[in-house]
Formats: C-alpha cells, structure tokens, sequence
C-alpha cells in the first residue's frame, strides 16, 4: 500500500482505513515487569478473523493474509491492587477513556475509580492501526473486556490457593475476593504482592453479557472530567520541555507552490533565532512565539506556483478528471438486475444531481507537536489519531529505527477524522533537530485551515424509477470523488447500480467523520424524498414501504415517534424532513423541523430528533453526547460550512470568514437510544451525523417547495448567492 | 522594547520579562506555565482563550500582554479553592458538557463572567452572551444547561 510520507500533500480519499498493522511490539515477561513492577499481568494475543476486519478494498498488500499473533491490550494489577490498562487508542474526546475503564470495572468487578488508562503511547501501549473508523468500541473494548476477565479469573486462583477454600465458594466484588460471609476477603493488592504472574489469553475468553452488565452500560461520568474543567490537563500544544524553543514553519505562497530562492539571512541574524532550511522546508526556531513570527517575517522567499482550479469550476473539474483512488466500500460492482427493465417499469423516473463541497475539521487544538531529541532517539508529543503511524512516518522521513522514535499523544483537542496525519509532528522534529533543543510547534488557525485537509468535495448523479404505489424499482447511483461509504442503497430495489470515480482532487483531502456516508446519505435520502412526493406519499411510509431492513425500520420509526411525524401540521412557514441510514453497524434516523423565511431568507433549525441503533449501549449519558455533537456538526455542513478557493489558496482560512455552528445555532436537540443489549455493541462517533443533511433539506423542501441539492444548502440563508 | 516586568495573576504577583507586544495568551501560557487557557483561532473568534480582566471576560489572544499590566488577570487555574471546584467547574461536570475539554476553560471564564454577582440570565441571554464561543463537539446545548445549573447555585452572589 501506499503509505505516503508526510511531506507530501497528496492524500488518498479515506486512506485511513487501508492501514495493515505490523507490531514491532514483542512479547517478553521480564521487560513487562522491569517496566510496571511486580503484580499481575494479563494480555491479550490478537489474531483477528478476517471476518471481524472491515472490507477493504481488493488487492491490497496483506489483505488476505493471516497477521502474525501479537498483543491487542494488556492490564496490570499492580502490587497494591491499583489497575493500569494500556492501549493504543487515543483520547479524542468520543470519551473512550471512560467507556473503556468502564468495561475493565466491569470484568473486574472493581470501582471505576480504581483503573487507570495509559493510552497512546508507542513506547508503552501496543500497536494499534488507529483510533478511527467508530473502531474502539467493536474491537477494543472486547479485548479489554477479555483481559479484565481474565484477571478476574486469575485473582480467584490466587484467592483460592491464598485461602484454601474452594475456588466455587469465593466472589469478586468491589475490588475484592470474598467468600461466604466475606470469610476470606482478600483486597486485589493482598493476592498480587509479591508476585510477578503474566497470562495470555485469546480472544475466546468468555465475558458478562450486556443483560448481565451494571458498570458497563450506565452512565459513569467522564473519568477525567475534573482536569478538563480545572484547565490541568495537558494536550500536546500544552507541553513545556525544559530549554524548549518556539518552532514557524515558512509555508508556500499556495498549494503546489515550489520555492525558487530564499533569503534568510536577516533572521539567522536575530539574536537567539535558529533558522533550519533543508530542501523546500525552512523553519525558524525561537525563544517565544513572537520572536520567531518575527524571524519568519523576516525570511525573504520566491515560489513559483502554477495554474489551479478554483471551486467555482471544481464540480465539473472533478467529473472530468478521473483518479486512481480507492474509497472504501468499493467502486461499485454490486449491480442487481437492469437498470433499462426497471426504469422501464417505473411510472414516474427522476433524475438529479447533487453536490458537496469541501468543508474543514475545525478541531479547535489546531495541528502542535513538542519534539525532543537525545542523541538519535526522537520523543515527539503530538495530537494525533495514528500514533504508531506517525511514529512510522518520522522514522522513514527522518531515516531512524522504528524504536527509536516515540510517539505519545495526549488526549487531544479533538480530530473527528482530521488528525490522522502528522506534519507538526515532522516539523517540529526537523525544527528540534537543527536547533538542537526541544521545540513546540503549534499551527495557527489558518495553516491548519489550509495546510491539513479537507473533508472530499463531490459529485452525486442519482437516477431512480418508482412505481405509482411506492414501490422503487430502479436505482443508479454515481459518486465523483466523495467516497465509497455506504454508497449502496438500503432499501429494496431490484435494479440498482452503484459506483464510486475516483476524482484528482484539487485539494488535498482526506478522512472525515463518517467519510462520504454523509454525502451518499444526502443524496440518497434527498431523492427518497422526492420520490414520495412523485407518488404522492408519505415520505416515512414511502421508505418503510421499501425497506426490510428492521434495524434501520426501527430508528426511522422511533425517530418518528419521538417527533410525532404525521401528527401535528408544522407551523406557517416551517417544514418537517426525515431521513435514515445505516453505515459502520450502527443505525440512524433525524426527524427535523426549520423555520424557512422565503422573504428574508433565513433558515433555522428549531428541532432535531436523532434515533440511534448501535447494539448494547456502553454508557448511554456519552452517546447522547455524541449524537448531540455530530447533529451539530452536521448542522454546519448541511446549512453553511463550505471551503472557498482560488488560485492554490484557501480564500476563507479563518474562523471569521469560514462560519461554524454556534449557540445560536442550536436548535432543541432530543435523542432516543433504541438499546439493543442482544447486540454486540458498535461504534457511536460518526454515523449520528449521516441523516442530518437529508432531514434538514427535506425539511427546506417541506417548508419552502423549494429542493436542494448542494451542500451546504444554505450558505446565503435561503438566497442564492 | 517595552517590557512587562510583574503580572497579577489569580490574585498573586508573578515576576515576569516578556516583550510587552507579545499575546497575554503566550505570557500566561509559556513564561507562567498557566496552560489551561487555549489557542483557538488567533483573531477572538472562538474564545478558547478567554481570561478575566478586572472581572471582564477577554481575548488573552488579542491582548497585550502590555495591556494587562496592574490589571487583575483571572485564568481557569485560578477558580477552584484549593480542592473546592468553582459551581461553575461542577455545574460543568454535572451537565456532562464537554466532549474533547479543549473549548471548556474559555467557556468556563465566559460563563463566569456571565454570572457574576448572582446574575441569573435566561436561556437567551446564555446564547448570545456565549455565541462567540466555539465548541466543535457540539456541547451547546450542554454547556447551556450547565450554565443555568451553575446560576442556581450561585444564587445570592456566592462568588
């Protein structure tokens, strides 16, 4: 596979699910234990079915090809019963510290308060491909499960042996081994000091199942929630190395720019600035931030650009200009029956065309990094979703071993799918190496508006045949660019077509919570839409009427129950608009009311409900708070958020003139969880989002007659602009 | 230059040697260690860097560092008494009204601000005061529902 140095600003769409995984973590008893102390160890030893791995596309190096064994998760009891967990799954506020320490209590039967988690470290935690993709949740959280169990069953043979009583007489509750009448009653420190036992175990381990649950599954609060609100807790852009300098990075004078000649000569003379210039890259390392903007400024530098598209020609750019990229889900090749028969028998047939722009994370902890040097071994502190990859990344840039590179990232000022890469990290270490002290190196707002990458911008060409009782009988539907994700449709169709074209991107793009799930949804269920209207249906009892699917049957109706869909008429001037879907496991449907002033032409959201599948809930207060966020977050795309270029710049790099969702913005937000607990639990961190555009543009259409196709829908109010 | 030899932080003086152009944000954060007040956007437009000056909510990113001389300068760090969280620091944990925290120190001074002298604004209020705030997790309603839960506590001008 191509993994593309991190100097490069090409970027494949949705890369970050072709990752394969290869551990350099090796498996030895003595250096577990040189590193946490004596106790108790319990590891997991990982070789996942290709069944649980998600599709990738073909042809891909290693796909196919068992992975060799290696450690998913471990956990330490140490000598005085206190329990560490450590993963490779990093913090990016989707609250997996806490849920994960949650399904740990539970095995454990200890209290929350008593496990800590050493997260996202590449020198203490195992590999781990990324958090992303709603992953941490399907497949870390049961190997954290099984080794919690694990350690349980091994404190009741110690507890045992320690006692001699019967292992069948002995309990462990509340971080303790008891017995009848609590006769023994050993603490966790009691059975492990002194010892220095390690256990691996596989992934058959049995564990408690949901209905059995009563840690896991309820609302725990944030586990951290007190240094979040007390400004203790340290992200990456927060750490301070002693003797640490304050990194700039010269950056061209637009996208595809090459430097023609540079003078740095008035900055070297600064006093206490180092300038690094090595290749295309010149940076300057100073004592505080406004020494080296200064240097910076002072660097004189030529750069030859050539000509770019602008995004008023990108629809058409990217219809014209195929790519070599892959999406993932595939291009297509899940043809049905004939797309000539079924229009052929279709009453009414609509054909449309829609569009999305490219839109930005916005993480509000912009791209930072601290990196420190000692001889030719690189630390690097850096907000990132792909800590192993980074580390990978650094040492091939930077020609080092592997383990020589240390990668932490500290629970981070969030990603959503835009930190999987990791320049600063790069940066910042090229800056520490030339100055030969730490350096920090936060991006401003604006280099991580136009030099990290942006969600693709797409093109959707949806051809369908219904007949006049409902019944759907042609579906044909094109992607440029966007992506592969849940392209297919849900519904029953007997001809359909799908295919995803790849598109030379004229920005640099990449993931996105939720990938192109979110554009497909927009167009598929816009059209669904539609095509009730064609036939003169109920938009609800239109989808129902062509849907099997009883998990995605279920939200939309819990969705519309919430709402009281076809209950109350909405009020002059305001629409109602549904919409459903399902992608990565987890299913949803948004009921939306909006105010819409032809006149004025404002448009507001006043009301969202959200129906949310995802199997068993692991703790239902943090998916409403994820399914709260992502309605937010989709508000912004749906409605107004859109990147403006021109030229190999970004025209609106700054949150004055890129508009994102605010207070004001909020409408009532309601949110109905259909808990599943007979279901393995799925991830929560994107799917929210995919239902919020189509709702909110069925609504536009319910209130104004009006439809539209492109978003961001309203990025002028109701006016065009 | 000019340059900013003491500021009063938290209610102490701190010793410091910082150009006086550069941002308060940096001083606070690089020369004082005060790291709880955020870099957002560099222009006041997200408010992540929100501090108090003599009691009014600011733009540390904006400001001065100059500026902030024999003034009072509140940050999230000094809020809390010893153990003892600000009502709005538990009203904030209460109300689960965080995702990633990056945002939570800005809307936390806001909110401060907003409440102070036992002030208790409705929920409109609560949106426009906060409106320049951002959170990109999308805790509005959240934070909304904190800010209410604090001025109830707050009743009587507790702090």
């Amino acid at each position: 596979m191509s993994e593309q140095s991190i100097g490069e600003f090409a970027c494949e769409p949705e890369r970050y699910e072709l990752y394969e995984g290869s551990s350099s973590w090796e498996l030895n008893r003595r250096e577990f234990f040189r590193i946490v102390g004596g106790g108790v160890i319990v590891a997991l030893l990982l070789r996942e079915p290709l069944d649980a791995q998600p599709a990738r596309p073909r042809g891909r190096r290693g796909f196919g090809a068992p992975m060799p064994r290696e450690i998913g998760a471990w956990l330490h009891i140490g000598e005085d019963g206190t329990t560490t967990v450590y993963t490779g799954k990093v913090e990016i506020g989707q609250n997996i510290r806490t849920s994960l320490t949650q399904v740990v209590a539970e095995e454990l039967r200890m209290p929350v308060a008593r496990i800590h988690l050493v997260m996202a470290d590449t020198a203490r935690t195992p590999f781990d491909m990324g958090t992303f993709g709603s992953g941490t949740t399907p497949r870390m959280a049961p190997q954290l499960r099984r080794v919690a169990a694990a350690a349980r069953e091994a404190l009741l043979d110690l507890a045992a042996k320690r006692g001699n009583v019967e292992r069948s007489s002995l309990t462990v509750a509340d971080g303790k081994v008891v017995g009848p009448r609590s006769k023994p009653s050993f603490d966790f420190g009691q059975l492990t000091k002194g010892k220095k036992l390690m256990k691996l175990i596989g992934e058959d381990t049995p564990t408690t199942p949901a209905g059995k649950w009563t840690v896991a599954g309820t609302s725990v609060p944030k586990v951290d929630g007190r240094v979040l609100v007390t400004g203790a807790h340290q992200y990456a852009s927060d750490v301070r190395r002693p003797g640490m300098l304050h990194g700039k990075v010269l950056r061209p004078s637009g996208f595809k720019a090459k430097l023609v000649s540079v003078n740095t000569r008035d900055a070297e003379a600064m006093p206490g600035v180092n300038v690094v210039h090595d290749g295309d890259f010149v940076g300057v390392a100073a004592s505080t931030e406004l020494a080296a903007d200064k240097a910076l400024a002072a660097i004189r530098a030529q750069w030859r650009t050539v000509a770019q598209p602008s995004d008023k020609d990108l629809f058409q750019y990217l219809k014209s200009h195929p790519g070599t990229a892959r999406g993932f889900g595939g291009r297509g090749g899940n043809d049905q029956g004939s797309m000539d028969e079924g229009l052929t028998a279709a009453d009414r047939k609509l054909q449309a065309t829609y569009t999305v722009a490219y839109i930005a994370h916005v993480p509000l902890e912009p791209r930072a990094a601290v990196a420190e040097w000692s001889g030719d071994k690189l630390t690097v502190w850096t907000g990132t979703q792909r800590p192993f990859g980074i580390r990978g990344d650094l040492a091939g840039a930077l020609k080092l071993r592997t383990e020589d590179v240390r990668v932490i990232a500290p629970d981070m000022g969030s990603g959503y799918g835009g930190k999987h890469t990791g320049e600063a990290a790069l940066e910042a270490a090229r800056l520490a190496k030339g100055a030969g002290k730490p350096v920090k190196l936060v991006w401003t707002r604006e280099e991580e508006f136009t030099w990290g990458y942006f969600r693709p911008a797409g093109v959707i060409d949806v051809t369908a045949g219904v007949k006049k009782d409902g019944t759907l009988t042609a579906w044909e539907f094109h992607n440029y660019n966007s992506g592969g994700s849940a392209l297919r449709t849900p519904y029953q169709v007997p001809n359909q077509h799908h295919e995803f074209h790849p598109a030379e991107s004229p920005l640099r793009q990449g993931s996105y919570r939720a990938l192109a799930a979110t554009a497909n949804h927009f167009a598929r269920e816009s059209h669904m839409d539609d095509l009730a209207h064609a036939v003169r249906m109920d938009p609800l009892a239109f989808r129902l009427k062509n849907l099997k699917d009883a998990r995605l049957r279920a939200v939309l109706e819990a969705a519309a129950k919430q709402f009281g869909w076809g209950k109350a008429k909405p009020a002059a001037g305001h629409g109602f608009g549904i919409a459903g879907g399902t992608e990565k496991g987890s299913y949803v449907a948004s009921c939306a009311e909006v105010a819409a002033d032809r006149k004025s032409g404002l448009v507001k959201v006043v009301r969202l409900v959200t129906a949310f599948e995802c199997g068993a809930v692991l703790n239902p207060d943090h998916l409403k708070n994820q399914i709260e966020g992502a309605a937010m977050m989709g508000l912004g795309g749906a409605l107004f958020e859109e990147i403006k270029f021109a030229g190999g710049k970004i025209l609106n790099p700054r949150l004055s003139n890129y508009r994102v969702p605010r207070f004001r913005d909020t409408p009532v937000l309601e949110t109905v969880l259909v808990n599943r607990k007979d279901l393995p639990s799925a991830g929560a961190g994107e799917t929210p989002i995919v239902a919020v555009a189509p709702a909110v543009g069925n609504a536009i259409f319910a209130a104004t007659g009006e439809r539209r196709r492109s978003l961001p829908m309203a990025p002028n109010g109701l006016k065009s602009s | 230059m000019p340059t900013v030899k003491e500021l009063h932080v938290n209610g102490s003086k701190h010793a410091v040697d910082a150009d006086a152009d550069r941002s308060l944000l940096s001083v606070l954060r690089e020369d004082l260690g005060l790291t709880g007040s955020k870099y957002g956007c560099g222009e006041g437009r997200c408010g992540a860097c929100t501090v108090l000056l003599d009691g009014r909510p600011t733009r540390s990113c904006t400001t001065r560092v100059g500026a902030a001389v024999a003034k009072q300068v509140r940050t999230i760090e000094g809020l809390a008494r010893g153990d003892q969280l600000h009502p709005v620091q538990e009203a904030f944990l209460e109300a689960g009204a965080m995702q990633c925290g990056y945002c939570t120190s800005g809307m936390i001074m806001s909110a401060v601000a907003l409440l102070k002298d036992g002030h208790e604004p409705d929920r409109e209020e609560i949106v426009r005061f906060m409106d320049g705030n951002v959170c990109r997790c999308g805790t509005y309603a959240r934070i909304v529902s904190a800010i209410e839960r604090a001025a109830g506590k707050m009743k009587g001008g507790a702090r």
